[in-house]
């Protein structure tokens, strides 16, 4: 890591602490760290302590580095059952979890569906089913009764073992993975919630009598209605959001050559025949603003850091596909690690677009990926008289070159980085050159070929209801029904990491963020634990006693290193008084250097 | 070095390919690309598994509003 930047006057060279030399001015206070996490070891946050940083400038990550997290609606179907709420449905599965977690003797942290009174924490164990098909309809402010005249509890809410929230959105369960720091882990726990839906599924096709209720990784009915995959990244506080926005916004259009999962239709109802390389597109109305389901923006502005506000922004991504296949979910996450860290750090690539919404469907409607969209000017290296237009590949690549320099200038080449860069320049020169060769890692490519393939085997036009159930069926999470599933299983598309990882990470957290201490409280001392959130535990011994609650502001806090052996023997004497003491000393900050704690 | 934040997969300094950890070689052409022979036996298999009532499983799979 011995690359200078190449005009060392508008940089400073950071030091540890007081030993700083010209530190930045950050939000006007001098604070001497390079980037906005606390300082471990020879690390501030995710940044080396040595890091070369922009003049004026902070960040939150490094590389690929970054505190993200990704989250998950399913789409939920019970055909044999079809008077059922969607309401219904979701509250199922997401009681089958906690009913599937606590028969096997662990625990989850849960909270009861609010009939309109305030709502108690509750302990999560021995809940039974809430049988859709005694109970057909939506659910009202009346408490549900069970066959014996007792009260239905409906756990609305739950926090895993592995740290993650599984949850009633709307009229969906949703999966929201825990804290990661990197791509590849964001992949990992985020495969790890389709684990989880499809055992929640499997639970209640297991009950006698229960209708079946099928959970799908897509993000639209073809009817109109969409349904998220949202990403979030934590950034320094101290960027301008109107630069994060204007930045984001080429990209965010562009990227989903690479990470669109497909999607039969055109139109928010799909009823213009065709394919197109996302599923979310359409329905995409705004370049920015502050809502989620209706008139969507393509940078939303959501802000609850869950985290210190100071420090950090979480910015959250409504714009990305639910993404089945690892190689694209990774790259999603790579791709924009690289970029945000451009934006903090000033590097990013000016590219403007004359209308971004209307961008973001022309390339999505375009799988020959031919189509250009009209630009404010060339892009850079156009050279004077360039075209004022060009293709979604054609802008990520722009993208792409200006994240190669942007690592190798700052010495962000771990090999984490060096993968997505790899990754990244790979993807955009195939799609340039033979875009079926992406068949074995990107969803949309896949999609596309296997459904072309049927289309031509048998004559069908892109309107034929085969097709849309081939779309539907992709996304399908059984592993005897979904096509995905079946294409991994032959080997038609990558696996990134060996099985096993991704079923670890359904019951431990990521070891490197707060997840850690959140988690595993939940699944080792679930006795204790009458609330949890993504910055809040709450504690009380035996669910007696004074209660004890903890707030953890930093995410990068709370990791495995920072509790050892406070997991490992929960029933020894004085286990619960070690782990008071250790959510309290972690909560005050992570220590100072090694060796202190 | 490529372990330096402690998670990501083990690296091979030759790949080209990303980080394809799972030691199973790419079960097609050099580029990767599904071979028509491959193509042919997985439309056989869908052939197979697909929802026999397409239309109207299709027609079925109607969701209320999300993000």
């Amino acid at each position: 890591m011995t690359h200078v930047p190449p005009s060392p006057d508008s940089f400073s060279r950071l030091g540890v602490g007081a030993g700083a030399e010209d530190p930045p001015q950050v939000d006007g206070k001098r604070d001497g760290s390079a980037g906005v996490g606390p300082v471990v070891a020879d690390r501030h946050g995710l940044v080396p302590a040595d890091a070369v940083l922009s003049a004026g400038r902070d960040t939150a990550g490094w590389g690929v580095h970054r505190v993200m997290g990704l989250e998950t609606e399913y789409g939920v179907h019970a055909p044999a059952n079809p008077g059922a709420g969607h309401s219904v449905l979701s509250v199922e599965v997401v009681n089958a979890y906690a009913d599937l977690v606590t028969s096997r003797g662990g625990t989850v942290a849960g909270t009861e569906w609010d009939y309109g009174e305030e709502s108690p924490l509750v302990d999560a164990r021995g809940w039974q089913l809430p049988r859709s098909a005694a109970h057909p309809t939506q659910l009202t402010d009346q408490p549900l009764m069970g066959e014996d005249g007792s009260p239905v509890h409906l756990l609305t809410n739950l926090v895993l073992p592995n740290g993650a929230r599984l949850y009633v959105d709307h009229a969906h369960p949703e999966y929201s993975s825990p804290e990661t720091t990197n791509p590849l882990d964001a992949m990992v726990w985020d495969q790890a919630g389709d684990l989880v839906a499809l055992a929640a599924s499997q639970r209640i096709a297991a009950a006698p009598g229960e209708p079946q209720v099928l959970l799908y990784k897509n993000n639209t009915d073809n009817k109109s209605v969409s349904y998220g995959a949202h990403e979030n990244y934590l950034v320094t506080r101290s960027l301008d959001f109107e630069e994060l926005a204007q930045r984001l916004l080429p990209f965010f259009t562009a990227r989903q050559v690479i990470c669109g999962a497909g999607r039969v239709g055109l139109g928010v109802t799909g009823s213009s025949p065709g394919f197109q390389i996302s599923q979310r597109a359409d329905f995409f109305e705004e370049q920015v603003g502050l809502e989620t389901t209706v008139r969507r923006p393509i940078v939303n502005t959501r802000d609850e850091p869950h985290a210190d506000a100071d420090r950090y922004r979480r910015l959250h991504v409504i714009i990305g596909d639910a993404n089945l296949s690892q190689y694209a979910t990774w790259l999603r996450c790579g791709m924009t690690a690289l970029v945000l860290s451009m934006i903090e750090l000033g590097t990013a690539p000016e590219v403007e677009l004359m209308d971004p919404v209307t961008a973001l469907q022309r390339i999505s409607h375009d799988p020959t990926l031919q189509a250009t969209v009209p630009l404010v000017r060339p892009l850079d290296g156009a050279g004077p008289g360039g075209r004022r237009e060009a293709t979604g590949l054609e802008i990520l690549r722009v993208y792409l070159e200006a994240a190669e320099r942007h690592v190798h200038r700052f010495g962000m080449e771990d090999g984490a980085t060096l993968d997505v860069l790899h990754a990244w320049r790979e993807s955009v020169e195939t799609l340039g050159t033979e875009p079926a060769a992406m068949s074995d890692r990107l969803d949309w490519v896949a999609k596309y070929q296997l459904l072309s393939g049927y289309r031509k085997r048998h004559g069908l036009d892109w309107d034929d209801p085969r097709l849309g159930m081939m779309d539907l069926q992709y996304a399908d999470l059984r592993p005897d029904k979904g096509l995905y599933q079946a294409m991994l299983r032959r080997g038609s598309l990558r696996r990134l990491v060996p099985d096993e990882r991704i079923r670890d990470a359904v019951g431990t957290p990521p070891p490197d963020t707060r997840a850690w201490a959140r988690g595993r409280t939940v699944d080792v001392f679930g006795r204790h634990v009458v609330g949890a959130s993504w910055d809040t535990l709450l504690v009380r011994e035996e669910g007696e006693g004074p209660l004890h609650r903890f707030h953890q502001r930093e995410p990068l806090a709370g990791s495995a290193e920072q509790l050892p052996g406070v997991f490992d023997e929960p029933a020894a004497e004085g286990s619960y008084g070690r782990l008071l003491e250790a959510l309290s000393r972690v909560q005050a900050g992570p220590p100072r250097h090694h060796g202190h704690h | 070095m490529s372990q330096q934040y402690g998670s990501s997969f083990e690296r091979e300094e030759d790949s080209s390919n990303g980080p394809d950890a799972d030691p199973t070689p790419a079960p097609t052409g050099a580029a990767g690309q599904t071979s028509t022979a491959d193509l042919d036996s997985l439309l056989d298999e869908i052939d197979s598994v697909l929802e026999t009532n397409a239309e109207e499983f299709v027609q079925g799979f109607v969701q209320k509003g999300g993000q």
